[in-house]
C-alpha cells in the first residue's frame, strides 16, 4: 500500500498540475454545439485555450466573461449575462457550459442567481441549457474539473425517468474519465457496438475532437453527444464509469434515473480488459465475439514479446491519479517497478498504485526522485520532456497535454487492442535508447571506469 | 513607487505613439486598448502580455504568484531560443491554495524566493502578480523588496495581473518594470561607439541569429536585447548604448522612448522582416551610431554589406518566380510585421488579394492601396465562417496568418503558412524571407491538397442514388398500387448522416433494394451498370 503524502514546498517547480476550470471546459467540449464559458479574466480561457489547440491541433471554441478589475470589484452578473447574450446572438450554440474561477470565487460571485436573474430578464434563452459548475483554480485539480462537471451535466440534463417504464437494455450510459483520449472512446464504443449494445458517452469528445473534417464551419463544438440525447440517459439499463474521478457523476446518475452503475478503475491491461469484456458479456447477453478472444491472445503475446524490455525498468511516472493508477500497474504487471511516482491531486486509488510512495507534487519532485532513485523510464505529460531531456531516459508521453508530438487524441491504451499497442510503443522507446546508448564497448566492463556513467545534473 | 492605475494611465499617454497623438484627451483616458466584450474575446490577459514580453531573459527565475491557472495551464509555450542558460524554462510558481486566499499569500510568495535562490541561485527573479492575489491584497512590491535586501539578489516585482487589461497592455507594463527596477542598475564591463540595444524583439525560433552575424561583421555590438536571449545584466546596464532599434510595432515603445529621455539614446523604429526593411534598418542603425560619434566609414561598410547581401536575396528569390506565377495570397494578421515582406512576396511574383486591416492606421491603409493596387481587397474584421467560405470557393490560393486562424485553413483544404510568433521557422533578414519562400513553394506544391479537394468516391455514388430514390418516390406517388406494397424505399434513409450513425442495418437494406431487382428485371440492369460507372473515381478536381 503507497503511502500518499503532499509536497511542503512553497514553490512549484515545472508544475505537473493544471487548473481544474479548464478541465471543466473540457467536458463541455464532449458536447454537441457547446460553447464553455470561463467566467473570469480573458487570460484564464486564453491559457486553457492555446492549451487545447496546441494539444489537438484543432480549431478549439471557448468564451470568456472577460472580468476586468473593475466588473471583479462590482460583481460578475452583468459580464455574465453580456457574455450569454453574445453567444446566444452570434454563435447560436445548443449549450452553453460555464465554469468559475479563481477571481469570480474569490470574489464570491453567486453564478446559480446570476443565472436565474438572466433567464428572467431574457425568456428567449428559455429553452437554452446553462450548466454552471464551481471550480476554483486554488483547490484541485484539471481531472477533478471535469468529473465535477459531468457529475453536474447529469443533474441537470438527464430528465428524471418513470420508473414504472422498463429500460432499454440495448443501450448503456459510458462516463469515461478525462484520461481518456478520443482514440479511447472510438475503440470503446467499436467494443460497445460488437456485443450489441449502444453506448452513450458523456462527454463524448471523439466526436468533437477526433479531427474529422466538417462539412460546414462552425464556431461551436463539431460533434459529441447531444443535448437531446442526454436527456434520455436515464432510460438505460447500465451506467459504465471508467476512472475513479467518475464515481461522482455515475453516483449522481444513479440518484436521478435508478440506474445501477459499475466502475471500471482501469481499462489498460490484461486482467482489467478480462473483467470488462465479462461484463460486457454478461449485460448483453452475448458470448464474447471471436474477435476478442484473439485480440487477448494478441495482448497476451506482447506481454510475452515486451516483457524482455520492460521488465526490471525503473518507472518515474508523474500523471493524473487516474491515469498514473492505470499505466503504473499495466507496467507493474509486466515486471517493471514503480520507483518514482507524483500526482496532481489526491483520490481513492492512490493508496492501491504499486509502489512505497505517492507524491502529490511537481515535476521538479520527479526529476529529483527519478534521479535519485536510477529510474531509466519517464513517463508523463509533454512538460516532462525537459526533465527527460536532463535525466537522459526514455521518455515517454502520455496524457494532457501532448503539444510536441502529433497524433495525441488518438493514442489508444483502453481494450485488448490499445493495450497490445501501448505495449509496443513502450518497449520500441526502450529499445531504441538501448540501440542509441548504451550499446557495449571494450570499456563497458572494465571496474577501472567507474561502473555506469553518471550525467551530472544541469543546473541550467 | 508609482501606483499601478497610475503606471496603467502613463502608459496608455505614450507620446512617443502616432496614434496615441492623434487622440482626444477623453479617447487617450479610456486607453488604447478596446472595451473588452464579455462572449466574445479571443485574446490574452495583461500577465500574459508583461510574461510573454520578459520570458526570453534566459538567466533570470520566472516566478508567477498566483493559483495554478495562470502558469500551469502556460508554461513552456513559447519558442525563444536561448545561446546560454535554460533557466528561463522552468517554471515557477506559488500556486496558491485556499489557505492562502483566507490567509494572504506573502509569506508563500517569500518562502518560494527563498527556495528559489536557495536551488537555482538565479542572476534575478521576477515576481509576476497575478489576480487573486491582487484582489486579496498582496502586496508584491513589499515582499520583493524585503526579499531583495535579505538574499541580496535583484528580485524584482512585475505588476500586471491578468484582469486590468489586455496581452499589449502587459507588454508595456512589463517594459516599465524593467524601467524602474532594473535598467540602469548596472554597468558594463566596457562601452564601444558600436553598442546598440535592441527592443521588444523576442529571437522567436531564434530568428535574431539571421541578422546578429551582419551586425558582428559590421563590429556593432548587440549590448541588450530586450528580451530575446537577453542576460538580466545586460538589461540592467542596457542605458550605456548608443543607439536603440525598436522591434515589434509598438509593444515596447515606452521603453525606448523613456530611455532616450533619461539616457538620451536615440531610437528608430524598424524590423528585419523583408529585404527592404532590413537595410534600411541596418542603415538606420550605422547612421545613429555615426551621429553618437562612431567613425562614418561604418556606413561605407554597411552599403556594402547591404549590397552584397541583397544580391544574394534577390537572386534566390529569382527562383521561385515560375513556381508563384498567379497564384494568390490572403494575409489575415494582427498587423503586417513589414512592409517589405509583403513587396518581397510580390517580387517574387505572388499577387496578394486581400489582407486584413484590423490594427492597421489610416496611413498603413493608404500604404496598402499604393502596394497592392485600388482593388486590393481589405479585410476589416472578417469571422472566420467567412474566411473559411472564402477559402472554401478558393478565392486564394494560399493563407498566411496567426495560428488562430490555422483550422479555419486547414480545414477548407487550403495551403496556410504560420507568420506570427507561434511558427516554428525563423523569417528575418535577408535569408529568412528566402526561407519565407521556400515554406510558401512547400506549402502551394504539396501533393496533399488534390487528394484533400477529391470527395470521397461514394458521396457521388449517394448523391446519385439519392435521386434515383426520389425519382421512384415520385413514381410511387403517381401509381398508388405500387406504393400500397411497400418495397422497401422507405427504410432508406436520405441523409448521410443518419446512415453513418444508423449503422449497418440501413447499409444492408441498400445493398438489399439494389441487389434485389438486378436479377429480376433487364431494364433496372441499365440503372446497375450506372451504379457501378459512379463507383469510379472521379477524375482529379479542384474544390468544389
Amino acid at each position: 500500500m503507497a503511502v500518499v503524502t503532499t509536497s511542503k514546498k512553497a514553490c512549484s517547480v515545472n508544475p505537473l498540475k493544471m487548473s481544474q476550470p479548464i478541465g471543466g471546459s473540457f467536458a463541455f467540449l464532449g458536447l454537441r454545439g457547446a460553447m464553455p464559458l470561463l467566467h473570469g479574466p480573458q487570460g484564464c480561457t486564453s491559457f486553457g485555450l492555446t492549451l487545447f489547440v496546441r494539444h489537438f491541433n484543432e480549431a478549439v471554441p471557448m468564451q470568456t466573461t472577460a472580468m476586468s478589475e473593475v466588473a471583479t470589484v462590482l460583481g460578475g452578473h452583468e459580464n455574465l449575462e453580456q457574455a450569454i447574450l453574445n453567444i446566444y446572438n452570434r454563435l447560436e450554440p445548443e449549450i452553453i457550459g460555464i465554469n468559475s474561477t479563481g477571481v469570480t470565487e474569490t470574489n464570491g460571485d453567486d453564478v446559480e442567481a446570476f443565472i436565474r436573474l438572466i433567464r428572467q430578464k431574457h425568456p428567449k434563452l428559455e429553452k437554452l441549457p446553462l450548466v454552471y459548475v464551481s471550480t476554483p483554480d486554488f483547490k484541485d485539480a484539471f481531472q477533478d474539473g471535469w468529473g465535477k462537471t459531468v457529475a453536474r451535466m447529469i443533474e441537470m440534463l438527464v430528465a428524471p425517468v418513470d420508473t414504472a417504464r422498463p429500460r432499454d437494455i440495448s443501450r448503456v450510459n459510458v462516463l469515461p474519465g478525462c484520461h481518456l483520449t478520443p482514440g479511447d472512446l472510438d475503440e470503446l464504443r467499436t467494443i460497445f457496438e460488437d456485443f450489441g449494445l449502444k453506448p452513450s458517452f458523456l462527454p463524448d469528445v471523439a466526436g468533437s475532437l477526433d479531427g474529422h473534417i466538417p462539412d460546414e464551419f462552425t464556431p461551436t463544438t463539431i460533434g459529441g453527444i447531444g443535448v437531446d440525447e442526454i436527456a434520455t440517459m436515464g432510460q438505460v439499463a447500465w451506467t459504465i464509469a471508467i476512472g475513479a474521478q467518475m464515481r461522482r457523476a455515475a453516483e449522481a446518475m444513479q440518484v436521478r434515473t435508478g440506474a445501477p452503475f459499475r466502475l471500471f478503475e482501469r481499462l489498460c491491461g490484461l486482467i482489467p480488459n478480462d473483467e470488462f469484456i465479462a461484463f460486457l458479456s454478461q449485460i448483453s447477453g452475448r458470448s464474447v465475439p471471436w474477435k476478442y478472444r484473439r485480440q487477448r491472445g494478441q495482448l497476451a503475446d506482447a506481454m510475452l514479446d515486451a516483457h524482455f524490455h520492460i521488465g526490471g525498468r525503473k518507472l518515474a511516472i508523474g500523471a493524473e491519479p487516474d491515469l498514473l493508477f492505470d499505466l503504473s500497474s499495466l507496467l507493474h504487471e509486466i515486471g517493471a517497478q514503480v520507483s518514482a511516482a507524483v500526482t496532481t491531486t489526491n483520490s481513492p486509488v492512490l493508496q492501491r498504485v504499486r509502489t512505497e510512495d505517492v507524491l502529490i507534487g511537481d515535476l521538479e519532485d520527479l526529476e529529483e526522485l527519478a534521479r535519485s532513485r536510477d529510474c531509466d523510464l519517464l513517463m508523463s505529460h509533454s512538460h516532462g520532456r525537459q526533465a527527460a531531456s536532463r535525466l537522459n531516459v526514455p521518455f515517454f508521453r502520455v496524457g494532457f497535454p501532448m503539444f510536441d508530438r502529433l497524433g495525441a487524441a488518438h493514442l489508444t491504451m483502453v481494450g485488448y487492442r490499445g493495450t497490445r499497442d501501448l505495449i509496443f510503443d513502450i518497449a520500441n522507446l526502450i529499445i531504441t535508447d538501448r540501440e542509441a546508448n548504451h550499446g557495449p564497448t571494450p570499456d563497458t566492463w572494465r571496474s577501472s571506469c567507474g561502473g555506469p556513467q553518471l550525467h551530472p545534473p544541469q543546473l541550467h | 513607487m508609482t501606483s499601478l492605475p497610475t503606471t496603467i494611465q502613463d502608459v496608455f499617454n505614450e507620446p512617443g505613439c502616432a496614434r496615441n497623438a492623434s487622440k482626444s484627451n477623453v479617447e487617450r483616458k479610456n486607453g488604447c486598448t478596446k472595451q473588452l466584450k464579455p462572449g466574445g474575446v479571443a485574446g490574452g490577459c495583461a500577465f500574459d502580455g508583461a510574461k510573454v514580453a520578459l520570458q526570453p531573459f534566459t538567466d533570470v527565475a520566472h516566478l508567477v504568484h498566483g493559483p495554478i491557472a495562470c502558469e500551469g495551464n502556460s508554461w513552456d509555450n513559447r519558442g525563444s531560443a536561448s545561446s546560454g542558460s535554460d533557466l528561463w524554462r522552468r517554471s515557477f510558481t506559488t500556486d496558491m491554495s485556499e489557505t492562502d486566499i483566507v490567509f494572504g499569500g506573502e509569506k508563500r510568495l517569500y518562502r518560494a524566493v527563498k527556495e528559489i535562490t536557495e536551488k537555482y541561485d538565479p542572476q534575478a527573479i521576477f515576481v509576476y502578480q497575478t489576480c487573486v492575489p491582487a484582489m486579496i491584497g498582496d502586496d508584491i512590491d513589499a515582499v520583493c523588496k524585503a526579499a531583495s535586501a535579505k538574499l541580496g539578489k535583484p528580485i524584482i516585482p512585475i505588476n500586471a495581473p491578468g484582469f486590468v487589461g489586455s496581452k499589449n497592455l502587459g507588454n508595456k507594463l512589463a517594459g516599465e518594470a524593467l524601467l524602474e527596477h532594473v535598467i540602469g542598475t548596472g554597468e558594463p564591463d566596457y562601452t564601444t561607439a558600436y553598442d546598440i540595444n535592441i527592443i521588444g524583439e523576442y529571437n522567436l525560433s531564434g530568428e535574431l541569429w539571421q541578422v546578429k552575424p551582419l551586425l558582428d561583421e559590421l563590429g556593432i555590438r548587440i549590448l541588450s536585447c530586450i528580451s530575446g536571449d537577453g542576460k538580466y545584466r545586460e538589461v540592467a546596464y542596457s542605458h550605456r548604448a548608443k543607439a536603440a532599434m525598436m522591434v515589434c510595432s509598438k509593444a515596447m515603445i515606452n521603453v525606448a522612448r523613456k530611455m532616450r529621455q533619461r539616457y538620451g539614446i536615440p531610437f528608430f523604429e524598424g524590423s528585419f522582416y523583408g529585404i527592404e526593411d532590413s537595410s534600411d534598418s541596418l542603415r538606420q542603425i550605422a547612421r545613429m551610431l555615426i551621429e553618437r560619434g562612431a567613425p562614418a566609414e561604418l556606413m561605407e561598410r554597411t552599403q556594402a554589406l547591404i549590397a552584397r547581401e541583397e544580391t544574394k536575396a534577390w537572386a534566390a528569390i529569382e527562383r521561385f518566380k515560375p513556381r508563384f506565377a498567379a497564384k494568390r495570397v490572403v494575409l489575415i494578421t494582427g498587423g503586417v510585421k513589414s512592409w517589405s515582406m509583403v513587396s518581397a512576396l510580390q517580387e517574387a511574383g505572388l499577387e496578394i488579394v486581400g489582407t486584413s486591416v484590423k490594427k492597421s492606421t489610416k496611413k498603413d491603409k493608404e500604404r496598402i492601396k499604393e502596394l497592392m493596387g485600388q482593388h486590393a481587397h481589405m479585410i476589416e474584421d472578417m469571422s472566420p465562417r467567412e474566411i473559411y467560405k472564402m477559402l472554401k470557393d478558393a478565392k486564394a490560393d494560399i493563407m498566411l496568418s496567426g495560428g488562430k486562424s490555422q483550422f479555419v485553413a486547414l480545414k477548407a483544404a487550403m495551403p496556410w503558412l504560420d507568420i506570427n510568433q507561434e511558427r516554428c521557422h525563423a523569417y528575418m533578414g535577408y535569408i529568412g524571407i528566402v526561407k519565407l519562400m521556400e515554406e510558401i513553394e512547400k506549402a502551394l506544391y504539396n501533393p496533399i491538397w488534390d487528394q484533400l479537394r477529391q470527395a470521397a468516391p461514394w458521396d457521388e455514388f449517394d448523391r446519385m442514388r439519392q435521386a434515383r430514390t426520389f425519382a421512384q418516390m415520385y413514381a410511387q406517388a403517381a401509381d398508388p398500387v405500387r406504393d400500397a406494397s411497400k418495397n422497401g424505399v422507405n427504410t432508406i434513409s436520405l441523409s448521410n448522416k443518419n446512415e453513418a450513425s444508423g449503422g449497418e442495418s440501413a447499409i444492408a437494406a441498400h445493398g438489399l433494394n439494389l441487389a434485389k431487382p438486378c436479377t429480376n428485371s433487364t431494364a433496372r440492369c441499365v440503372a446497375c451498370k450506372d451504379i457501378r460507372s459512379d463507383l469510379q473515381p472521379p477524375a482529379l478536381q479542384a474544390a468544389e
